[in-house]
């Protein structure tokens, strides 16, 4: 077919002329479409068709253009991946980022430090993010985060605390790819206690609590956290980086592959000092609500308190309330959950009978998972939550209960 | 307990550093690991300082004395000066079953890395984040470390090793005044490592680098890419919008309990099951 634009005149006329007997009709076939290329190529739009009849007989006008989007329908509209796609096929150099991936997936402060690692690579051409995962991973984003290369250990042997195992992959991985950079997390115990080991192994003077990098100058400089963070320390960039959270910003402009790492890497055989025996069963109520991983929180929707008390025993969860609760006298003031109470940062947040004060959706922004038990699929708890089951809340605990206690007594009679 | 002869436990003791008048005190973490050692029946507790002794820092050290240590093995070393293969000496005659110190030191570079380098270089495990020791036999000791969140985990590790402590162990208790007067601060001169130490180049001051009060990190901003005055005003004006989350509507209880019960174990929170 001819690309050439043909005008109609006759067509043209009959639908300027509103008198015209075969106005309607044309209109008609015309009709629905409020932008069109004229035969010029300039844009025309007809502005009576712009927009929609609202509940009040008023038009509206989406400037999103959702809405002429969906009345064109030859027009498809589709949210547009922005990101480019990076593709490193043999890399030179690596830099290796050993995320925490506490739950299985990446926290925040691991997409920060994949964000810092790309910076760094950004600064040497063809150069790959390797990301190092000990364990079972749950994660799908790794190449969104940022991980050019991946190299997953998958032993169980890594489900525990194995400091000296994890040493001797971290070595042999040194032995064959000679990394520019090792980037850790400095939190507590995943990365600040593997980080350390690493650079007294490879004879670096790590940079501790490191919160900023600066690349401009001739030589890399960084600033870490000194002396019980009350100093800020300027010094050089080592090749041992043990790294705050938001030390830099998460990737968000690229997108790349996170292909296995196709290098063989064998880890010498180590004769470990330390065993772990296992975690150690600890009292659920004991645990400070700020830092409690996993939540059980009642609202104005709890009738059966001994049920919730009972349920929260059985699943081994952390109390917490709403302030409803605690204005009621149901539960102590230490275990509001909110903007005026405590600001939660649980993996799971399980909450029953809350409706959702914007308060309490404060208090748990950090939370990862919550599970929202409601009678009102409406409210605002509902929207948040990432499980939302609508139904009545004592029956359901007590369900609830009653499965983990045969799960447990399963797990008795099996030991 | 050792069955022949009492287990030997050193600890490591800093001059810390008050949070806010930045006077010399003793460090929490090390009065922790001191309080720990002084709490274990039947074991001889080493306490050992390694570092500059001048006016301000005596009243710190003298302040672990006053827990109930009667001495305090000093050995000298120069303002700046590295003090890991003083210690690795001093370590080494005094043969602990046991180093237990503090997780990090509260001036200076505060690192962390002191336990892992003394204990690369005795050849010792090293295990942070210790909140306490259960059980010491021959050779092995059973210990509790604090994870995240207030969890235990429970380590066995082949001694001697050097432990270092967590925040969240046991607080230290007062320092008695009498008892930090009459206790004895021994001067332990170690000439052949002090030449070794002058020689050792990681002392601070060659290292070009800067010390200066701590700047308060920049708040993050939320970054919006928008493209359209409507996204930006929604990106600036956010409410609750659902996030794309499952609603499950006119279950059985049971029913309901199960999806309930199927996604804490997928999250991995119900790990108590097999405790208990």
């Amino acid at each position: 077919m001819s690309t050439t634009r043909r005008r109609d005149p006759r067509a043209e006329r009959i639908l300027r002329n509103r008198l015209h007997p075969l106005h309607l009709t044309l209109q008609l076939q015309h009709s629905g479409v409020a932008e069109w290329l004229g035969p010029n190529g300039v844009k025309r739009r007809n502005p009576h068709l712009v927009g929609f009849i609202g509940p009040n007989g008023v038009r509206r006008i989406d400037r999103s253009g959702a809405q002429s989007a969906a009345s064109q329908t030859q027009v498809h509209v589709t949210e547009q991946d922005t990101r480019r796609t990076v593709q490193l096929d043999h890399p030179d150099h690596y830099i290796t980022v050993i995320p925490d991936m506490t739950g299985g997936r990446l926290s925040a402060a691991d997409k920060d430090l994949l964000g810092l690692a790309q910076r760094l690579a950004a600064e040497k051409p063809n150069t790959a993010v390797l990301v190092v995962v000990f364990g079972e991973s749950k994660e799908t984003q790794l190449g969104e985060a940022g991980a050019d290369r991946v190299l997953t250990v998958a032993d169980p042997l890594f489900q525990q605390y194995s400091p000296e195992q994890r040493l001797a992959w971290l070595l042999a991985l040194e032995q064959a790819l000679q990394p520019d950079y090792w980037l850790l997390p400095d939190s507590g115990l995943g990365g600040g206690d593997l980080g350390r080991r690493l650079a007294v192994a490879l004879n670096v003077r790590a940079a501790t609590g490191l919160w900023q990098v600066n690349l401009d100058g001739d030589m890399p400089t960084c600033v870490c956290r000194a002396a019980a963070a009350t100093q800020d320390l300027l010094r050089d960039l080592p090749r041992v980086l043990l790294a705050l959270p938001e030390c830099a910003e998460p990737v968000s402009e690229t997108r790349h592959e996170a292909l296995e790492l196709d290098i063989p890497v064998s880890p010498a055989a180590v004769n470990p000092a330390i065993e772990d025996l296992g975690a150690v069963a600890v009292d659920p109520a004991s645990v400070a609500l700020a830092e409690a991983e996993f939540i059980l929180s009642g609202g104005n929707g709890v009738r059966d308190w001994p049920g919730f008390h009972q349920a929260a025993r059985v699943l081994g969860a952390t109390e917490g309330a709403s302030r409803v609760a605690v204005d009621d006298g149901f539960m102590p003031r230490d275990r509001q959950v909110g903007a005026t109470g405590t600001w939660v940062t649980a993996r799971v947040y399980l909450a029953v009978g809350i409706s959702g004060a914007i308060q309490h959706l404060q208090g748990i922004q950090s939370c990862e998972k919550v599970i929202s038990i409601n009678t009102d699929p409406g409210c605002d708890m509902v929207k948040r939550a990432d499980l939302a089951v609508i139904g009545d809340a004592a029956a359901i605990l007590q369900a609830l209960t009653e499965k983990v206690g045969q799960l447990k007594q399963e797990v008795r009679d099996v030991a | 307990m050792l069955p022949d002869s009492t287990a030997r436990i050193a600890v490591l003791l800093s001059v810390g550093q008050h949070p806010l008048t930045a006077r010399p005190r003793r460090a929490d973490q090390d009065a922790r690991a001191l309080e720990l050692a002084l709490q274990l029946p039947g074991v001889e507790v080493l306490p050992v300082h390694a570092g500059e002794l001048n006016d301000q820092n005596e009243t710190a050290l003298r302040s672990y004395l006053g827990m109930g240590a009667s001495a305090l093995k000093l050995l000298p070393a120069a303002e700046g000066e590295d003090v890991l293969p003083l210690l690795q000496q001093g370590l080494r005659d005094l043969q602990p079953d046991l180093v237990l110190c503090g997780k990090r030191a509260e001036h200076g570079e505060s690192s962390g890395l002191m336990p892992y380098l003394l204990a690369q270089s005795l050849g010792w495990p090293v295990i942070s984040g210790l909140v306490e020791i259960e059980r010491l036999e021959a050779g092995h000791a059973t210990v509790l470390q604090a994870l995240p969140r207030g969890q235990r985990r429970r380590l066995r590790v082949t001694l001697p090793a050097v432990l270092a402590m967590d925040d969240a162990a046991p607080a230290a208790r007062q320092s008695a005044f009498g008892p930090a007067r009459r206790g004895v601060l021994e001067v332990e001169q170690m000439v052949a490592v002090a030449e070794q130490g002058l020689a050792n180049l990681n002392n601070l001051s060659v290292l070009n680098w800067q010390f200066q009060p701590a700047r308060k990190r920049p708040k993050r901003l939320k970054i919006i890419k928008a493209t359209s005055a409507r996204d930006r005003f929604k990106a600036a004006a956010a409410k609750a919008e659902s996030s794309g989350g499952q609603v499950l509507q006119g279950l059985t209880p049971d029913a309901a309990a199960e999806t309930i019960l199927k996604m804490l174990r997928e999250e991995g929170v119900m790990n108590s099951t097999h405790g208990d």
